[in-house]
């Protein structure tokens, strides 16, 4: 089976969120970028997949030379090559544009992406991609097993859980659930030496187009200080919430 | 041309999610001088969305859809937005609608925009706004394609009462053997209990309740609330409680009216994903703890202590103002 792990290089979770140029880009000063916590979810059962199951695995980002940390750890991790398409990531749809090419190319079976990356919070690249691919597609994706060409997929719902079955090629948005959080992978030394040796193959992009644009940012208005009730006067704080909050 | 809404039900019933997304295709089909149609599968009373401004339901009535599958939707829906020469098609925030819509852009070869929280600010240029960085941002998004197609968060515009025609046409789109390649085998879904989801109250425990053995108390706040029970991201780490439970940016978004956290500290990635929250209250015994720098109200004290006292207090006012 070949996988392929779509990456998403995106700020850390901790960073404060700034932008520039008259609140027209994100403000990368200063802050760490990591694999999109949903796309290490989806890496780390990839993992598993060729271990257990003798899968490849190639892990892909569309973006510029300084995303290639991020996809040395997801080598250092244990994935068997890695590319990058040197665009910037402009919209999710020409995104997914690039990642179809690169999965006509190169044949893939299971196609693992996040269920939406925690920057832009699109959740749009997995499902346009499937579309595009005319592969099927299980979104907010919690469990998958392989069996020859059939898989059988568990996906989160509001409220609960669902169980699908289905065929590969087959694109998932995964995210936790997909393994458990301890175990999900860390680059070792070893990995990390083996990493240096690995391909990370660089493609240029294919024309698309972009149908949407990120005019400006801003951040939400402060808000007030809270307002403390003693533990004593628990009636106040039902009032609170009863007369000035108007939420019970 | 017209604004085309998926109306969402389960059961025959229409959700909420439906009436909210009805009520702000209404309004956007004011902005743009053209009428409401909607696509209603399988629901029992379609002439309800009228009291929502819908103008137009196209019922469709099929078994194979009893169990939502996105490709068959977004196959439905795009015959619908062909048929009504739709240049906009909104959709709520639900698993199935962020499910659905990313398919359905490519299908009307439309752009897409997510997590939308208002009207269109503008309409030529078509621009929305909507959260991105996990809430702690917003993003005036511009949509440049003939069609769009808008997700709306949860909880952001309301459920609004407007006039609309309300007739009702059958229709039968074509459906092929494709539409059908993944199938449900089966649902587990927790009946009886409010989903975070659904919420208009949430109520959540973190790792100052010790153990999955104190959540009782959680449940029983919960349940004179009518809240959904949610837990931080540690908890279901330590399998105190199911994963569908966490919230945060790597768990599920909260946009209740009230999220009430006890025993949680306020971690950023945790606040993240309860900023879209209209109130929040906090129950730490630790007054630093970081929550209370982002929660309306707060009280100083020991969980075990003042949650069990504001069960029983709030018992008695539900029983005076019922
Ligand atoms: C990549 C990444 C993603 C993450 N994503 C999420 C996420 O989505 N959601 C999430 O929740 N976290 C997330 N986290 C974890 C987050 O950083 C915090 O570790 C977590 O939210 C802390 O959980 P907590 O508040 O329950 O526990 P703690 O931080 O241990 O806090 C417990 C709180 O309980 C209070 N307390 C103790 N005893 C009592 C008592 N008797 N009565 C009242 N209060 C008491 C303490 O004062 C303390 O404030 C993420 C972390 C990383 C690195
Ligand atoms: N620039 C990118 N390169 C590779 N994969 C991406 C990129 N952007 C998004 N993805 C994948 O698509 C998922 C959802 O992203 P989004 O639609 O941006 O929320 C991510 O979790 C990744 O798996």
């Amino acid at each position: 089976m070949k996988i392929l792990v779509c990456i998403s290089h995106v700020p850390d979770t901790t960073s404060k969120i700034n932008f520039t140029e008259g609140d027209s880009r994100f403000d990368t000063n200063g802050v760490q970028f990591v694999i999109n916590p949903n796309d290490e979810f989806g890496l780390t059962r990839a993992m598993w997949f060729k271990e257990q199951q003798g899968a490849t695995v190639t892990v892909v980002n569309v973006g510029p030379a300084d995303t290639e940390p991020t996809l040395r750890k997801a080598l250092a991790i244990g994935a068997d090559e890695a590319i990058r398409v040197n665009a910037e990531p402009t919209d999710g749809y020409y995104v997914a544009k690039q990642l179809a090419r690169v999965v006509s190319e190169g044949n893939y079976d299971l196609i693992i992406a996040g269920r939406e990356s925690i920057d832009y919070n699109g959740g749009m690249v997995p499902g346009m991609l499937a579309s595009l691919c005319g592969a099927n597609f299980v979104n907010t994706c919690i469990g998958i097993e392989v069996d020859g060409n059939s898989a059988n997929v568990t996906r989160e719902i509001d409220g609960g859980k669902e169980i699908l079955k289905t065929t590969l090629p087959l694109v998932i948005g995964g995210q936790k659930g997909l393994v458990e959080e301890k175990d999900l992978k860390i680059p070792n030394m070893r990995g990390i030496m083996m990493a240096r040796k690995k391909a990370l193959n660089v493609l240029e992009p294919v024309e698309a187009e972009t149908m949407t644009k990120a005019v400006s940012f801003e951040k939400p208005a402060p808000k007030g200080a809270v307002k403390l009730v003693s533990p004593d006067n628990l009636d106040e704080l039902i009032s609170l919430l009863h007369n000035e909050a108007k939420v019970i | 041309m017209s604004v085309l809404v998926y109306t969402e039900s389960e059961n025959g019933k229409f959700k909420k999610t439906a009436f909210e997304a009805a009520s702000y295709a209404s309004e956007v089909a004011k902005l743009l001088g053209t009428e409401v149609v909607a696509v209603a599968v399988n629901a029992d009373n379609p002439g309800e969305l009228a009291g929502y401004g819908v103008d137009k339901t196209l019922v469709v009535k099929n078994d194979k859809l009893s169990n939502f599958n996105e490709k068959a939707y977004a196959d439905i829906l795009a015959q619908a937005a062909g048929k009504s020469a739709s240049s906009v098609v909104i959709l709520s925030s639900s698993a199935n609608a962020k499910y659905l819509a990313p398919v359905l852009a490519v299908a009307l070869n439309a752009g897409y925009a997510s997590n939308v929280i208002a009207l269109p600010e503008s309409t030529a240029p078509f621009t929305v706004k909507r959260t991105a960085f996990t809430n702690k941002a917003f993003s005036l998004t511009e949509i440049n394609t003939p069609v769009k197609v808008l997700g709306i968060a949860k909880n952001s515009y309301g459920v609004i009462a407007a006039e609309g025609k309300g007739e009702t046409e059958e229709f039968s789109p074509e459906l092929g053997a494709d539409d059908f390649s993944t199938e449900v085998v089966s649902v587990d879904k927790v009946t009886g209990k409010v989903s975070i989801a659904d919420a208009e109250i949430v109520v959540s425990g973190g790792r100052g309740l010790k153990g999955p053995e104190n959540w009782g108390m959680i449940e029983e706040l919960a349940d004179v609330l009518g809240a959904a029970t949610a837990c931080s991201k540690p908890v279901s780490d330590l399998g105190w409680r199911p994963h569908g439970e966490h919230v945060g940016q790597t768990g599920k978004p909260v946009a209740s009216n009230l999220y009430i956290a006890v025993g949680i500290s306020g971690a950023i990635q945790h606040l993240a994903g309860i900023n879209a929250s209209k109130v929040k209250v906090v129950i730490n015994n630790d007054p630093e703890a970081p929550f209370f720098k982002a929660a309306d109200y707060g009280v100083v004290g020991d969980a075990f202590d003042v949650v069990p006292r504001l069960t029983e207090k709030l018992k008695e006012f539900k029983a005076n103002n019922a």
